[in-house]
């Protein structure tokens, strides 16, 4: 039994770009749908669980990114070939890139995810914080962009120190770094520069004030081709190293419910000054009083997605699916009331004793865990390579329970639960900050684990 | 001295060349691994008298990149 699959369908195949978790999350919605599958994988994830997931799998290259999930004309030819009609990019790799979504459209293939014009204006990061601006939301202060020393000197005393280092076109953080004064700005300026080129082809870069001890909070929001927005609510994601994600919550037990209100609210309007379409999600940092200023906006599903759905009883893919299908909302003409509350834990390849570098080895052993409230988006199992190639993340572990406190003691039980040995992981440091009285009471802002690393590291748990 | 890659990874950039001088903390090179791209500085200052590498390499943990005097 499936869910759709009409004859007047406006795509029956589905190639998704991407790997690991996310590509197997797409393909489960997609089969719920009726849909059928392609999977795209390179030289060294020809064994890997998402390309035997799917109906079928198509070899784009080599292992290094730029030679296979990024390549164009590759992914492009694999949909030709399997006569697919539309693809998801997932996250990440090609899922924010404007030539990627004009090819896709020039091909006649369906992209699913937002119009190109809206991934070009929201996915720049100047361009983005205009839109802010114009639809009445606080911005950080933050500078025009830049590529040269001179330019940043200026923009810093403008702004005022400390000031984060960003890329134009960036995003997961990569490159991102704070600088405290004037004397390591002119070092920290040109190593952004570079990294913002190698890693997304411009070297275009701007400054942003450093908001100290923020938390992190965004909006889901889900809009379709009739022009209705809704929002799903917000997840708090503070828990973060080297600008990237590690423990995601819904709803966030950080904000009032008086700032709650004004930041959906605010969200809901930069997605409708911007014409969003599909799923999407706008970040904002709230400070010590509860001020919020926007972040960026992120055009495409997130790895942190599965929170919201367990609160508000939304599958999000399906939903991204459908309206690219040109279907209306699911939920319309219901009122969504979040109920409980839920926590993901991203486990990562890695080693927190040693500042968190990533490690590559082959998974001997895998048991991960199941039962009441527990959610598991796995990409990987047992006798798996984990190269050097792709991002750490493994899988992703996410527990729902009726009130926050029950569901970190979900969280914990799940954790004692996983299995996984050959290479190191976060396990035992997810579990340790999960024990900290600073996550109980909320305390643990963007910087807390930087802050906090040796303490959490000495933690009863470990 | 040997100098040692504390991941594996892949050698994005090499900054020095045999013969040259350096000081403490002055970054040799970058590799890159998991889409995290991580200087290695130098321990000490000194003379490199060798580079094992080349840009494009990919190496191991722990593996010597070049050997400062």
């Amino acid at each position: 039994m499936e869910l759709s699959s009409d004859e007047t369908e406006m795509f029956k195949k589905v190639l998704i770009a991407n790997r690991g978790e996310i590509a197997i999350r797409v393909i489960r919605a997609c089969k719920e749908l009726g849909l059928n599958t392609v999977a795209i994988y390179s030289e060294s994830d020809k064994n890997s669980p998402h390309a035997k997931m799917a109906d079928n799998a198509v070899k784009v290259g080599p292992s290094p990114v730029t030679l296979s999930y990024l390549n164009i004309d590759a992914i492009i030819s694999a949909a030709r070939e399997t006569n697919a009609d539309a693809i998801h990019p997932g996250y990440g790799f090609l899922a924010e890139n404007s030539t990627f979504i004009k090819r896709v459209e020039e091909e006649n293939l369906i992209f699913i995810g937002p119009p190109v014009d809206v991934v070009e204006k929201m996915g720049d990061k100047v361009l983005s914080r205009k839109i802010a601006v114009e639809a009445n939301v606080p911005v950080v202060p933050g500078s025009n962009p830049f590529s040269d020393y001179k330019n940043a000197e200026k923009e810093a005393e403008k702004v005022g120190y400390p000031v984060l280092l960003k890329s134009v076109k960036g995003g997961g953080g990569i490159g991102a770094q704070v600088i405290d004064n004037k004397s390591e700005l002119e070092r920290a300026v040109e190593r952004t520069m570079k990294v913002s080129e190698r890693f997304f082809g411009s070297n275009l870069i701007y400054l942003e004030k450093y908001i100290k001890k923020a938390h992190h909070v965004e909006v889901q929001i889900a809009a379709d081709k009739m022009g209705n927005i809704a929002h799903l609510f917000e997840r708090e994601c503070s828990v973060q190293r080297r600008y990237q994600k590690i423990i995601e919550e819904a709803p966030s037990p950080y904000i009032l419910p008086v700032t709650r209100e004004k930041i959906i609210n605010a969200a809901v309007s930069i997605a409708k000054t911007a014409n969003y379409e599909s799923a999407g999600t706008i970040e904002f940092l709230v400070d010590k009083e509860q001020n919020f200023y926007f972040l960026e906006m992120n055009t495409r599903i997130q790895v942190e997605h599965p929170v919201t759905e367990m609160i508000c009883g939304i599958d999000l893919v399906r939903e991204q699916i459908n309206i690219a299908m040109g279907k209306p909302l699911s939920f319309l003409n219901e009122s969504i009331k979040p109920l409980g509350h839920a926590i993901e834990c991203r486990i990562y390849a890695e080693d927190p004793k040693k500042g968190f570098l990533p490690n590559k080895g082959k998974i001997n052993r895998y048991e991960y865990p199941s039962g009441p409230g527990v959610r598991v988006d796995s990409g990987i199992e047992e006798g798996m390579d984990i190269s050097v190639y792709y991002d750490p993340l493994l899988l992703k572990v996410i527990a729902w329970d009726r009130d926050r406190t029950s569901a970190i003691v979900r969280m914990i039980r799940a954790l004692d639960e996983l299995k996984i040995e050959g290479l190191k992981t976060n396990i035992t440091f997810a579990k340790a900050l999960l024990g900290t009285e600073d996550f109980l009471n909320s305390n643990v802002h963007v910087q807390y684990v930087e802050e906090n690393l040796q303490n959490i590291l000495q933690g009863d748990f470990i | 001295m040997d100098i040692k890659i504390p991941m594996a990874g892949s050698i994005v950039k090499i900054n020095v060349k045999k013969g040259d001088i350096i000081h403490k903390k002055d970054t040799i090179m970058v590799v890159e691994s998991m889409k995290l791209e991580m200087p290695v500085d130098s321990p000490a200052d000194g003379k490199i008298t060798e580079i094992v590498v080349s840009e494009g390499d990919f190496v191991e943990e722990n593996q010597v990149v070049a050997k400062l005097e």
